[in-house]
C-alpha cells in the first residue's frame, strides 16, 4: 500500500514537472465529494503554483465558486477572479456557480496547507498562524521550507513558534538523528502548554533517551499545569463573582439600603439586555461602522430604560406597600411575571441576538492561563460599577440624601429632603444598576424573556451572605461565592457543586444571621 | 313609563326571533360541527422559546386543512391551552382537552418529564398524543404516536459518523441534568464500549438547566482533548444553556476542526440566539434541516413564513415532525372514517406519508416513524450544509438493544400482540424479567 502510494507520488511529481497542463493542479478542487476537494487541496500544496494561496483562502472564506467544466473563480464584491490566474475570469457569470463544499476534514486540509504556502507571508499575523499550522499538520513536506523561513524570520517570538513547529516535525520524521530529537523534545518542554503535552504523551518508536525526555518532559509540564489550574480556577472565580456581583449590586440598594424585596429585581436585568439589543438592532441598520462601540452606547441606554422603569414601579406600586414586606414580595413576584409575559409578547419568546463586539471575542494566552476578553472586560466593568456606586453614596448630594432617608426618615423629612421622591430615585438608581447588569450579562448568557429569573436567587444570596446594607459586603461576598463556587464545581460537578455552596451559606447564616460584615451602630436598630 | 316597557318588550321580542334563528342553522350543524384538535405547548416559562413555534406551526397546518375544505367534510378547530412549563400542569391541561374540550387528539408536548406527566392522562381516557421531539426511547404506549427520532435516530447515527469521518476516538459525553440525557448518554456509553472505547476515553457530564457558566468544563473539555487521540463532544445539553456553551467554546478557541461538537438538541432555533460565526463546522444530528433542497421542504418555508409575516422565521425539526404527524393524522382519520380516538389508533399504523426531507415516513407497529438521519455543519449563516445523511429512512428501534433489561423487548400495537413491551425472552407483556 505505502509503496503503491509513494508509486503514484512519484508519478504526480513527474507530471507536475511537465510543463504543459497535464496535471492541473486546480482540479481536484472543482470535484463533487469532500473527499475529493481534500485531496485537491493537498495537490495544490504540494505543487504551490503561485495562486495557490490566495485560492485556499478563499475557499477558507466561503468565496471559491466553482461550475460546470471545472470552472474555479474567487468572488470579490460583484467580481469574478480566475482563481487559476488571478486575473479577472472572461464570460464567466456568477449563476450556474456554486460555492465549493467544505466539511471539517476539508477544513482541516486547507489549514494544513495554508500553513505551508504562507510562511514567508509580509503579514505578521499570518506567519504565525502558519507556524501554528504546521505545528498542528506536521506535514514532513514543510520541513525544509519552515527551515528557510526561520532563518529568514526576524521577529522573535515567531521564531521560537517556528522552532517549536520545527520540533513536532523533527518528532514525527523518524529519520531524525538522536541528538536533534533530544533538542526537539527540550524545545516542546519549553513550550510547556496543552498542545506540547499532547504531542509528547503520544511519540511512538523512538530511542529509548529520547522516550525518557518526553515522558520527563510530559511530568514536568503536567506539574506546571497543575499550579496553572489554580491561577485559572481563581480567575474563573473572579469572573463568576464579578458576574454575581453586578446582577447583585442593583439590589443591594433596592434590598439593602432601602428594605424593599424586590422580585422584579431580575426582570430589570433582562431589559437592560432586551436594552442592548435595541440598541445594537438601531446600530445595524444605521450605522454598522459604529458596531464595535454598541456596548458604550447600550450601557447608559440601559441605565435610563431600566433605572425609569423602576422609579415608574416604585411611584406606582412599592409605595404602596412600604412596611409590608410580605406583599411587596408578592406583588413585585406578580410584577416579574407580568414584565417577562410583555417582553415576551414584544419580542417573541425565541433567543434575541446580541453581537459580541471584536474587542470582546477570543482569548488570551498568558502562561497557562486563557484569559477570554468577554470575562475580562465584565470583571473590570463589574468593579467600575461598584466603585461609581460607592461614589455616588458617599460624594454626590444625592447619596448624602438617601443615605439620610434610609437612617433616619423622620430627621430626614424635617431636615426638608422630600423622602418620598428620594425614595423613588434610589429604587430608580438601584434598578437602572441592575440594568447596565443586562448589558454585561447579553455577552455571556442568553438574551430571552428568562434572563432575570436565573440571577435572582443567586442575587439575593449574594446580598445575605455579604451583609444587608453593605456595598463592601456584596463584593466580598459575591467574590467569595463565585471562587468557591468554581474550586467545588471540578470536585463536585456543576449540579452537586451548586448545593453545596448553598448548604455552606445556610450554615453560615445560622452561625452570623447578619452576614459577613453586619452594620452596626443605632441605623441598625432604625 | 310606559314607553320604556313597551321598548324592553320590542327588545324581549327581539332578542327570542334572535334566538330562534340562530337555533336552526345550529342544529343543522350538529352533525357537521368540527372536529376539535388539542394544542398542549408551553407559551410561557422556559420553554417557551422551543413550543410557541410548535403551536404557530399547528395552527398553520389546521388553517391549512380547512382551507381545503377540511377532513370527512367538517372543519378542524384548534384548541390551544397553555402549560406554562410547569410539568404537572401538563396533566392537568391534557385532562381539560379531553374531557372539558372533547377533542379528537392532542399535539404537543417538548421534555420527556412533560410527555410522562400526562401519559396517565391519555391511557386512561383512550386519546391520542402526537410527541414531536426526538427523545431517549424506553417507552412505547398505545396512546402516543412518536414523531421524533428515538436514539438509534438521531444519536447513533451521529456516534458512527464521528468515528468513521472524524477518527474520533476519544469522548465527552455532556448533558442537561435530566431523564433524556441521562438515558441517551447511557446508551451512548454502551454502544461506544461495544465498539472498544475505552473507559478512560470516555467523559461524562452533567450540567443544571439553564447553566450560564461554562468556562470550567469548556476547560475541562479541552484539557480531556489534548491526551493526543483525536476527541469530539456529544451534548444532549438542552435548551438556554445551549447559547453561553457555544459562547464559551468560541471564546476559548476550541474550533471544530479540533474539536468537533455534535449537538442534539441545537437546531435553527437555537442557533438564531448566537454569533454562529466562531461556531462554523460543529455539528448537529437531525431528521430534517432547513436548508434541505428540495420542493417539498421550499414550499414549506414559504408558508411558514407566510403564515408568521415574518421574511426571517427558521424551520425546524420538530416542526418538521408535527408536518408528518399532522398530515398522518388526517389519513388516519380519512382511513377510519370517523376522528373517533379508538378507530383511529389502529388506522395509524402502515400510513406513510412525504416528509420534509425528500422521501416518506411511515407509521410502525410501535407507534414510531421511520427517519432518515442528516447529520449537518454549522454554517456562518446559522443554518445547517449537510455533510451525511443515510441512504434510506432507518427504523426506531424504541427499546434500545445497548441497554441491560430493555433488550429483549419489542413494541407491537397490531392485535393479537398489542403491547408496548413485549418481552422475547419470557414471551410476556410487561417489561424486563427482572
Amino acid at each position: 500500500m505505502l509503496l503503491l502510494r509513494r508509486a503514484l507520488f512519484a508519478l504526480a511529481l513527474l507530471l507536475a514537472a511537465f510543463p504543459a497542463r497535464a496535471q492541473d493542479p486546480f482540479a481536484g478542487l472543482a470535484g463533487s465529494g469532500f473527499d475529493d476537494i481534500r485531496r485537491g487541496i493537498e495537490a495544490l500544496a504540494t505543487a504551490a503554483p503561485p495562486q495557490a494561496a490566495p485560492t485556499i483562502a478563499a475557499l477558507q472564506a466561503g468565496t471559491l465558486l466553482t461550475g460546470p467544466g471545472g470552472v474555479l473563480v474567487i468572488k470579490q464584491g460583484d467580481t469574478l477572479i480566475d482563481a487559476r490566474t488571478g486575473q479577472p475570469a472572461q464570460g464567466v457569470t456568477a449563476a450556474g456557480l456554486r460555492p465549493v463544499r467544505v466539511n471539517n476534514a476539508v477544513r482541516r486540509a486547507a489549514e494544513a496547507a495554508m500553513g505551508s504556502l504562507t510562511l514567508f507571508s509580509p503579514d505578521t499575523a499570518t506567519r504565525r498562524k502558519a507556524a501554528e499550522a504546521v505545528f498542528k499538520s506536521r506535514d514532513p513536506a514543510s520541513l525544509e521550507p519552515l527551515a528557510r523561513a526561520i532563518a529568514a524570520e526576524k521577529i522573535p517570538a515567531i521564531r521560537a513558534e517556528m522552532e517549536e513547529a520545527r520540533a513536532a516535525l523533527l518528532l514525527a520524521i523518524p529519520a531524525t538523528p538522536e541528538p536533534e530529537k533530544l533538542a526537539a523534545v527540550a524545545t516542546l518542554r519549553e513550550r510547556g502548554d496543552l498542545d506540547a503535552r499532547a504531542l509528547l504523551a503520544n511519540l511512538k518508536d523512538q530511542p529509548a533517551a529520547v522516550a525518557r525526555a518526553a515522558a520527563d518532559a510530559v511530568t514536568h509540564i503536567e506539574r506546571m499545569e497543575q499550579l496553572w489550574a489554580v491561577a485559572q480556577g481563581i480567575f474563573y472565580g473572579l469572573s463568576l463573582g464579578s458576574v454575581l456581583l453586578l446582577a447583585a449590586a442593583g439590589l443591594a440598594i433596592t434590598f439593602g439600603v432601602m428594605g424593599v424585596i424586590n422580585m422584579a429585581h431580575g426582570e430589570m436585568v433582562m431589559i437592560g439586555a432586551y436594552t442592548t439589543f435595541v440598541i445594537q438592532d438601531i446600530i445595524r441598520t444605521s450605522a454598522p461602522g459604529l458596531f464595535d462601540y454598541s456596548l458604550f452606547l447600550a450601557v447608559p441606554a440601559a441605565f435610563i430604560v431600566s433605572g425609569g422603569l423602576g422609579i415608574a414601579i416604585e411611584r406606582g406600586l412599592i409605595r404602596f406597600l412600604y412596611g409590608r414586606p410580605l406583599e411587596t414580595l408578592l406583588a413585585t413576584w406578580g410584577l416579574s411575571l407580568v414584565l417577562q409575559q410583555a417582553v415576551r409578547s414584544i419580542f417573541g419568546p425565541t433567543n434575541r441576538e446580541v453581537g459580541t463586539p471584536s474587542w470582546m471575542s477570543g482569548a488570551a494566552e498568558w502562561g497557562g492561563l486563557t484569559i477570554t476578553w468577554n470575562r475580562f472586560t465584565i470583571i473590570i466593568f463589574a468593579m467600575m460599577v461598584l466603585a461609581a456606586l460607592m461614589a455616588t453614596l458617599r460624594y454626590t448630594s444625592l447619596g448624602l440624601r438617601m443615605r439620610a432617608v434610609t437612617q433616619n426618615r423622620r430627621m430626614a423629612a424635617s431636615m426638608g429632603i422630600r423622602t418620598p421622591w428620594i425614595d423613588a430615585l434610589t429604587f430608580g438608581l438601584g434598578s437602572g444598576v441592575a440594568g447596565m447588569a443586562g448589558v454585561a450579562l447579553s455577552q455571556i448568557d442568553n438574551v430571552s424573556p428568562n434572563l432575570g429569573q436565573s440571577y435572582i436567587i443567586d442575587s439575593f444570596l449574594v446580598v445575605v451572605f455579604g451583609g444587608v446594607g453593605n456595598l463592601w459586603g456584596t463584593l466580598v461576598s459575591a467574590l467569595t461565592l463565585g471562587i468557591v463556587n468554581k474550586f467545588l464545581e471540578p470536585l463536585a460537578g456543576a449540579v452537586l457543586g451548586k448545593i453545596v455552596v448553598l448548604v455552606l451559606v445556610i450554615l453560615f447564616i445560622q452561625r452570623k444571621p447578619r452576614g459577613m460584615f453586619p452594620i452596626k451602630g443605632r441605623a441598625v436598630e432604625a | 313609563m310606559s314607553l320604556i316597557r313597551k321598548m324592553l318588550r320590542g327588545i324581549g321580542l327581539a332578542a327570542t326571533a334572535l334566538t330562534a334563528l340562530t337555533a336552526m342553522p345550529q342544529a343543522q350543524a350538529q352533525a357537521q360541527e368540527p372536529i376539535k384538535v388539542g394544542i398542549l405547548h408551553s407559551l410561557s416559562g422556559t420553554m417557551a422559546i422551543s413550543e410557541t413555534t410548535l403551536k404557530d406551526v399547528m395552527l398553520m397546518l389546521i388553517e391549512e386543512q380547512n382551507k381545503k375544505g377540511g377532513v370527512l367534510g367538517r372543519k378542524l378547530e384548534a384548541v390551544v391551552v397553555d402549560p406554562a412549563s410547569n410539568w404537572p400542569l401538563f396533566a392537568e391541561k391534557a385532562r381539560e382537552l379531553i374531557t372539558v374540550q372533547k377533542v379528537s387528539a392532542v399535539f404537543g408536548c417538548w421534555t420527556s418529564v412533560s410527555r410522562k406527566s400526562v401519559l396517565p392522562v391519555f391511557e386512561e381516557l383512550n386519546n391520542v398524543l402526537f410527541y414531536p421531539v426526538q427523545y431517549e426511547g424506553e417507552e412505547s404506549s398505545k396512546n402516543v404516536f412518536y414523531t421524533g427520532a428515538a436514539p438509534n435516530q438521531q444519536a447513533i447515527p451521529a456516534v458512527d459518523y464521528l468515528m468513521a469521518e472524524e477518527k474520533v476516538q476519544r469522548w465527552v459525553l455532556a448533558g442537561t441534568d435530566y431523564v433524556y440525557p441521562r438515558t441517551t448518554n447511557k446508551i451512548l456509553e454502551a454502544y461506544l464500549k461495544s465498539k472498544g472505547v475505552k473507559d478512560e476515553d470516555i467523559l461524562i457530564n452533567y450540567t443544571p438547566f439553564g447553566h450560564a457558566d461554562w468556562q470550567n468544563i469548556v476547560a475541562q473539555i479541552k484539557r480531556f482533548g489534548s491526551a493526543g487521540k483525536k476527541t469530539a463532544v456529544v451534548s444532549t445539553i438542552n435548551g438556554d444553556a445551549n447559547v453561553p456553551f457555544y459562547k464559551e467554546l468560541g471564546n476559548q478557541g476550541i474550533k471544530a476542526t479540533d474539536i468537533p461538537v455534535v449537538a442534539f438538541s441545537v437546531g435553527e432555533e437555537e442557533l438564531a440566539g448566537i454569533d454562529t460565526k466562531p461556531l462554523v463546522g460543529h455539528l448537529a444530528a437531525w431528521n430534517y434541516f432547513m436548508s434541505v433542497d428540495n420542493a417539498e421542504n421550499k414550499a414549506f418555508i414559504e408558508k411558514w413564513k407566510a403564515f408568521t409575516k415574518n421574511a426571517k422565521r427558521v424551520t425546524n425539526d420538530p416542526m418538521e415532525a408535527h408536518v408528518i404527524g399532522f398530515n398522518m393524522w388526517i389519513k388516519a382519520i380519512e382511513k377510519a372514517g370517523t376522528p373517533d380516538p379508538a378507530k383511529v389508533i389502529p388506522a395509524m399504523i402502515g400510513i406513510a406519508v412525504p416528509n420534509l426531507s425528500g422521501g416518506f415516513s411511515a407509521m410502525m407497529p410501535n407507534h414510531h416513524i421511520t427517519k432518515p438521519v442528516l447529520i449537518g455543519e454549522i454554517k456562518e449563516d446559522g443554518q445547517f450544509n449537510v455533510v451525511w445523511q443515510t441512504p434510506g429512512t432507518v427504523v426506531a428501534e424504541e427499546w434500545s438493544p445497548h441497554l441491560e433489561g430493555s433488550r429483549d423487548l419489542i413494541s407491537d400495537w397490531r392485535s393479537p400482540l398489542s403491547c408496548g413491551n413485549f418481552n422475547v425472552k419470557t414471551g410476556k407483556c410487561g417489561g424486563a424479567s427482572k
